[in-house]
Formats: structure tokens, sequence, C-alpha cells
């Protein structure tokens, strides 16, 4: 259903209402709008609303999808002003140090009050995915009851709800063809939320649960997998075993995405067999996931459906070197893959000899390296091979124990198309270890050589040259992750005069202080925001800060037994919807 | 020159001390205490593990001695940047691996008396041997596919779930930790006859 545009007055909330200066367009409104309908990139209809009033018009009534990046940064009224007709919204929350347990909780980002607003605006809203917000089971449960075409729900790295909440979904939503939950902390009470999908259900096309522990029930699960015909993407919990999955593929062998279960029981020659030429059937699976607890018996029977991989995620599995390198031989259509470092330098050599499409590379750390006896993980060694092998790489988060200047700058040579260049060095302020000499020249190498570099998270000893090389050669970097590095607030201010297109940069544990924050404060505005904890920021800078730039949210977190002058946890951002209301009394507005 | 062996130091004597601003100044120990913020349990003794870990390797050897260290590094909130999800995952099975362990019994031919040993300590094979070596104070050879183990009168063997006794080493480590029941160190010719290929 289509709500039409009435006629073509100009709108009060758009920016130009003066009749006179409108030109008459060429194109009759409704097809200037079929033509904007066919626009997806939120960057390109952005660029379109800023062509004429008619053309704004025109793409606030056609657009459908709409992102937001901070919660705060805009009101659910003004969103749904402006934008009339959507039926989907994706939200962001909480500053991403929060995954780190930097932002303490009841912090706020409560999807509850857009919910309300959505309820009378958007009845039709068919897709709401939330990341790092807090939605409780209430908010569910409303979520559930008001919007009747409810079809996608997607939650990552939320928190505040329990499996009742799902089951509120579960068993309201009639036409519901996607639920992923994936990542959060959730009060995991029971299964009883699979059992909810009424009778003759048959919509579902993505089913994510592998994030639940509790059981839910198998043949509730069957029934539902067999039903559902354009089932594309299943991803189970841990209690599904390897009988239970070779069961559901049988039964949805047009699966795209698996997430598998745990994997540590043993087969008898026939169930093994099954397993096997279950996997076989799947022709169109792309995607593979889970595998907690994996055994290297069992590897083996995924070698078959190997062949048409492009992602393979085995960021839970412990592995070794020579179990991947096995498994790799297969899948020679790799574009992403997700390993923990228990698999060595030596299995990254396998990566490099075996997956020459490789776009992605993430290497997890399988253990704390505070906590544990001595663990090997992965070193420059490893991230050099796959460099060799795998030319197209151009997304990589690795995190190491050790690295050198030479090995980075090598790196980049060979894979000069870095987008993402996520680099964590584990102990902080570690020195090139062979020289140890700086983490300088490794970084500059990476901004010098990678030219759409739009992503970079520095780690290891650095000075402020590094962050000199950002400045002068990150042309296209749009967000900045730092710790542990600097040495005076000049590092800092050569971010900000720098980088034109920064629109994320956080930073923890560095020597910046007031003259850093304070030296490009209109920067902010054409920011997302800025993080700065454990830094030399005092209160006085931020409320200088505050005072010049009335259009930012400046919040301090405050902890409780520290100096009142500290600004222990800032967190600055552009805003249209003025300071929060919601605040608790931790988060200072200054 | 200087500059490096100044950064050798903070790294190995003041990582003792969490370091959030440059050196010496006041609010560095002001925001020490700030994030000092400990869930996670108290570190084992390390010196243990590392004198019965392979420590030929000189990396190693820097490892363990950046390991023993510093306990503060463990009081560093939210670092590595993992999310606490993953975390929360591997802490959760490593808690369950630990209460479980898998001891086995381990006999040597013309030992007096058996040990017993925990298999999920060890990471892999190399280890385990190791660990055995220096037990029962013999050395293992060393190991082919074809051939066993070559350059010793010792050959270490396991029973297997199905009674079978099994050269240790043929299987992936995964493998045999859940299939063996016992070890026993052979020695002399009843152990050549099992290091041919068969």
């Amino acid at each position: 259903m289509n709500l039409k545009r009435k006629n073509p007055n100009p709108d009060p909330s758009s920016p130009d209402s003066d009749e006179s200066t409108q030109l008459s367009s060429p194109f009759p409104d409704e097809v200037l709008e079929r033509v904007l309908s066919l626009l997806n990139s939120r960057k390109d209809r952005n660029s379109v609303s800023l062509v004429c009033k008619d053309w704004y018009d025109a793409e606030r009534w056609s657009r459908t999808h709409v992102f937001i990046g901070n919660c705060y940064s805009v009101s659910p009224e003004i969103l749904t002003r402006r934008f009339p007709n959507i039926r989907s919204v994706t939200l962001k929350g909480k500053p991403r140090f929060s995954d780190f347990d930097l932002v303490p909780p009841k912090w706020g980002a409560c999807v509850h009050s857009w919910l309300l607003v959505f309820a009378t605006k958007y009845h039709f809203l068919e897709a709401l995915r939330l990341k790092r917000m807090t939605v409780s089971d209430e908010s569910l449960k409303f979520l559930a009851l008001s919007f009747p075409n409810f079809k996608a729900l997607s939650l990552l790295s939320c928190d505040g709800f329990s499996t009742d909440g799902l089951a509120s979904i579960t068993t309201h939503c009639k036409n519901l063809t996607e639920l992923d939950i994936q990542e959060n902390d959730i009060d995991d009470k029971s299964g009883k939320w699979l059992s909810c999908f009424p009778e003759n259900f048959m919509s579902l096309e993505v089913l994510n649960f592998a994030n639940l522990n509790s059981d839910v029930n198998f043949e509730a699960l069957e029934r539902l997998v067999s039903w559902c015909k354009s089932l594309k993407v299943l991803k189970v919990n841990e209690n599904i075993t390897l009988e239970q999955l070779q069961r559901l593929l049988v039964l949805a062998p047009h699966l795209r995405e698996v997430g598998t279960g745990s994997l540590l029981q043993e087969l008898t020659p026939r169930q093994h067999s099954e397993l096997k030429s279950a996997f076989s059937n799947c022709k169109n699976l792309n995607i593979l996931s889970g595998f907690t607890e994996v055994t290297s018996i069992f590897l083996p029977v995924l070698y078959p459906a190997c062949t048409n991989l492009t992602f393979l995620n085995l960021s839970y599995a412990v592995l070794q070197s020579d179990e991947l390198s096995n498994l790799l031989i297969h899948c020679p259509l790799l574009q992403r893959l997700w390993v923990l470092d228990s698999v060595e330098d030596e299995g990254l050599e396998a990566v490099g000899s075996n997956c020459p499409l490789l776009e992605e590379l993430r290497v997890f750390p399988a253990s704390d390296p505070h906590e544990d006896e001595i663990v090997h993980g992965v070193t420059e060694i490893g991230f050099l091979a796959v460099s060799y092998g795998c030319k197209k790489l151009h997304y990589v988060l690795y995190f190491c124990r050790r690295m050198t200047n030479a090995a980075v700058t090598t790196i980049v040579q060979n894979c000069p198309d870095f987008t993402h260049f996520r680099l964590c060095i584990m102990n902080p302020r570690q020195p090139d270890y062979q020289t140890g000499e700086p983490m300088d020249e490794a970084f500059g190498a990476v901004v010098k050589t990678c030219t759409k570099l739009r992503r970079l998270a520095v780690s290891g000893l650095l000075t402020d040259l590094t962050f000199e090389y950002i400045g002068k050669y990150a042309k296209n970097l749009e967000t900045l992750s730092v710790a542990f590095a600097g040495s005076s607030d000049w590092g800092m201010e050569c971010v900000l005069k720098g980088c034109p297109k920064l629109r994320k940069l956080e930073i923890r544990d560095c020597p910046f202080g007031n003259a850093a924050l304070l030296s490009s404060f209109r920067k902010y505005e054409s920011m997302r925001s800025l993080w700065m904890s454990g830094c030399k920021v005092t209160m006085n800078g931020c409320r200088l800060l505050a005072q010049e730039m009335p259009r930012l949210n400046v919040e301090v977190i405050k902890e409780c037994g520290n100096d009142d002058c500290q600004a222990d946890k800032l967190y600055v951002y552009r805003s249209v919807a003025g300071p929060r209301k919601d605040a608790p009394p931790f988060v200072l507005t200054l | 020159m200087e500059k490096s062996i100044a950064f050798e130091k903070d790294l190995n004597l003041e990582a003792t001390e969490l370091r959030l601003g440059l050196p010496g100044t006041k609010e560095s120990e002001k925001q020490t205490q700030s994030t000092i913020k400990s869930n996670k349990r108290v570190l084992p003794d390390m010196s243990e593990e590392c004198g019965s870990k392979d420590n030929s390797n000189v990396s190693h050897v820097k490892k363990c001695d950046q390991e023993v260290a510093p306990p503060a590094k463990a009081q560093v909130v939210g670092w590595p940047p993992v999310r606490s999800y993953r975390k929360n995952c591997f802490q959760a099975k490593k808690m369950e691996a630990e209460t479980t362990g898998m001891y086995v019994k381990v006999s040597m031919d013309g030992a007096p008396y058996l040990r017993k040993i925990d298999l999920k300590v060890y990471k892999g094979y190399p280890e385990l041997l190791k660990a055995l070596e220096d037990m029962f104070k013999f050395s293992v050879g060393k190991y082919s596919e074809r051939e066993g183990y070559n350059g010793s009168e010792f050959v270490p063997t396991y029973e297997d779930k199905d009674g079978d006794w099994m050269l240790v080493g043929d299987v992936p480590w995964d493998m045999f930790i859940s299939s063996c029941k016992r070890m026993r160190i052979m020695k002399g010719s009843e152990a050549r006859g099992l290091g041919c290929a068969v």
C-alpha cells in the first residue's frame, strides 16, 4: 500500500518553502518518484535529496528503508515526519566500545520510544534491525502486536530481553520471514519460543538461534523446517545433535546458509556417511558457521559441501593448523574466512595456498592471553603468507602476539586494496619485536599504500608519527580506532585536521587532552561520533566544547570514586534531536 | 638504540604497573585505579607452567618472561577488544574443560610404579611426549608416519576404546584424547614390533 502525495505544495518541514523558487520539474512527480524508488543506496538518496526541493520531496516519499547509525542523532518524531512510507528500519544504539564493557549497563538506547511512534506512523512496518540497543520483553510484545505486516527481526549485540520476548514474536507475527538473534545478552529461560510458531506456519526464510542455549523442541523445529519451503538460512544452537542436523538438512537441501550445533559426538560409520551425504546434497550452500566444539573426525563430512562455499565462519572452532589445511583444500571459492588463532601461522599458510579468491580474513584469539598458559597464536608470518597467496584481500581483522614494521609494509605491497585494516597486537604498546622500534612505519605504509582505506584500527607502540601519517595520507578514512597509543595532543590534532571523510573516532587510554579535543571542534559536526575514554580530557575542556558547539551532544559518563575534574568517558555526537531526555544519572550532558 | 632498550624495559618491569598516561604523572595513577576492575580469576602461578613446556625456542622463553611478570595485565577492562559474547563463550568452555580433566594411567616397562597424567593439559603430541620424557627420564626418538618412532628403544603406545594397543601419534590429537584409555611406554624388542610399518 503506497501513500500517494496529495499535491506539490511545499512541506513545512522541507528546507525551502518559497514557491516562487520552485523550478518546474521536467518529470511529473509520479515518474520522478518511480525512478527514485529504484535507488537503494542511502548515500545516493542523501545526494538526491539535496538537489532541489522537488527532488527532496520525491525522495522522502519514495524512501522505504532508513538507516540510523546513532539512535540519539534524530528523534522518532523527526524521522517519521520526513519519511512517511518507511517499511524497514535499521537502528544502532550504544557506542561500539560498549562491546568491550566500557559502557556501564542501563546507559540507554532503548527501542521502546521508537516503537511507540512507529506504531502510529509506520503501521505497515515490515523489518526492524537493531544493533547495540536495549530491547525489553515488553517492547518485543508491543512490536509483535502492533504491526500486522511485520516480517523481519534482527537483533545483534542487544540486551534487556529474554526468550519470553521471542515467544511473543513467534506467537503473533503471522508473516514472519526472518528471526535473526545474534550475540545478544539475553536471559535464556527456555526454548519454548520455537514451539510458539502457529501450526501451519510456512513463511520463514531466515532462522538464526545459535545464540540461545536452552533446548528447543526438536519436533517443532523439524516441522517448521519441513513446512517452510523458502527457508534459506538455518543456524541452530549447540544442543542440536549431529543426527538431528542431518535430518534437518535432508528436509531442507536448498539451504544457503547453515550454522551447525555442537559437533562433539561420536558417529557410527552409517551416521557419518548419512551426514556426509546430507551435506553434499545441499547444492546451494554458500555459508557455513557454528562449529562449536569440533573434532577432526567431523570435518571430512563437510568436504563435499565446501565446493561452493564463499563464507566459512570457524571463529568458535578451536582447530589446529592441519585440520584447517585439510578443510581449505576443498574450499576453492572461499571469499570470507573467520578463524581462531589456534590454527597458528601454519594454518594461515594453508589459507594463502588454497584460497586465491579470499577477500576477507578475521583471526580471533582463541583464549585470553592474560589468563592462559602460553598459547602460540599467530604472528606476522601467518599474515605475510596470506598476503602472498590472497591478492584480493581487502578486509582484515587480525589479533596477533607480535608484528614487525617490515612485515606490514610487505603485506600492503602485496595487497594494496585494503578497505578495512584492523590490526590488534594484543600486548598494549608492544614495539616491533625485531627492531624494538615503534610500529609507526607499519601504519604509515598502510595509509600510504592503501588509498581506498575506509576503516583502520591501530595497535602496538605508536608515537604521534603514526597519526601524522594518518592525517596526511588517509584521505578516505571513515572509522579510526585507537588504543594505548600516541605521545601528545599533536597526534589527535593531525587526525582531526587531516582526514576529510572521518565519521567515527574512538579512542581509549591515550595521552590526548583538551588541546587535542578542542583543536578542531567544528569537525565533530561532520562526524557521527567521537569516543574518548581513559584520556586526559577534563570536565572543563568538555564544557568548553559543549559551549562552542550547541548542536553537538557532549556527554560524560562518570564513574564513582574518581576525581571530579577528569572526564573519564567522553561521548560526543551530532544530533538534531537535542540533548537526551532519557539519560541515566551517571551520564552528564554538558 | 637507547630508546629501544627503554621500551623493552617498559615491557618487562613497568608493565606490572598499568599506565594510561605518560609515566610519572599523578593523573595516570588515578586513572589506573579507575580502570582496575577485575572480574577475572587470579592468574595461576606461571613459573611452573613455564618450566614444563618446551623452552628450547627462544621466543617461547621470551613469552614466558612476559607472561610471568605482569598480573596487572589481566585487569585492563575490555582488552583485547573481543566482544563479551565471544569471550564468555570461551570462558564457559574453559571452565567446563577444567573441571572434568582427562586422567589416564601411564606405565613404563621396567618402572616400579605407574603415573597418571591429565591429557587435557596438553595442546598436542609434542607437549605430551616432552612431559612423558621428563616424567620417566627417557627419550622417544623421531616420529614418522611410515616407520613410527626411530632412534630410541622406547615407544609410546596407548590402549584405545576398542581395547587395541596403538602407536601414539598416528591419529589427530582430538581423536587421540577422546579415545585413549591408558598409556604404556614400551621398551626393547616388543616395542620394535609395533614401531615397524604394518
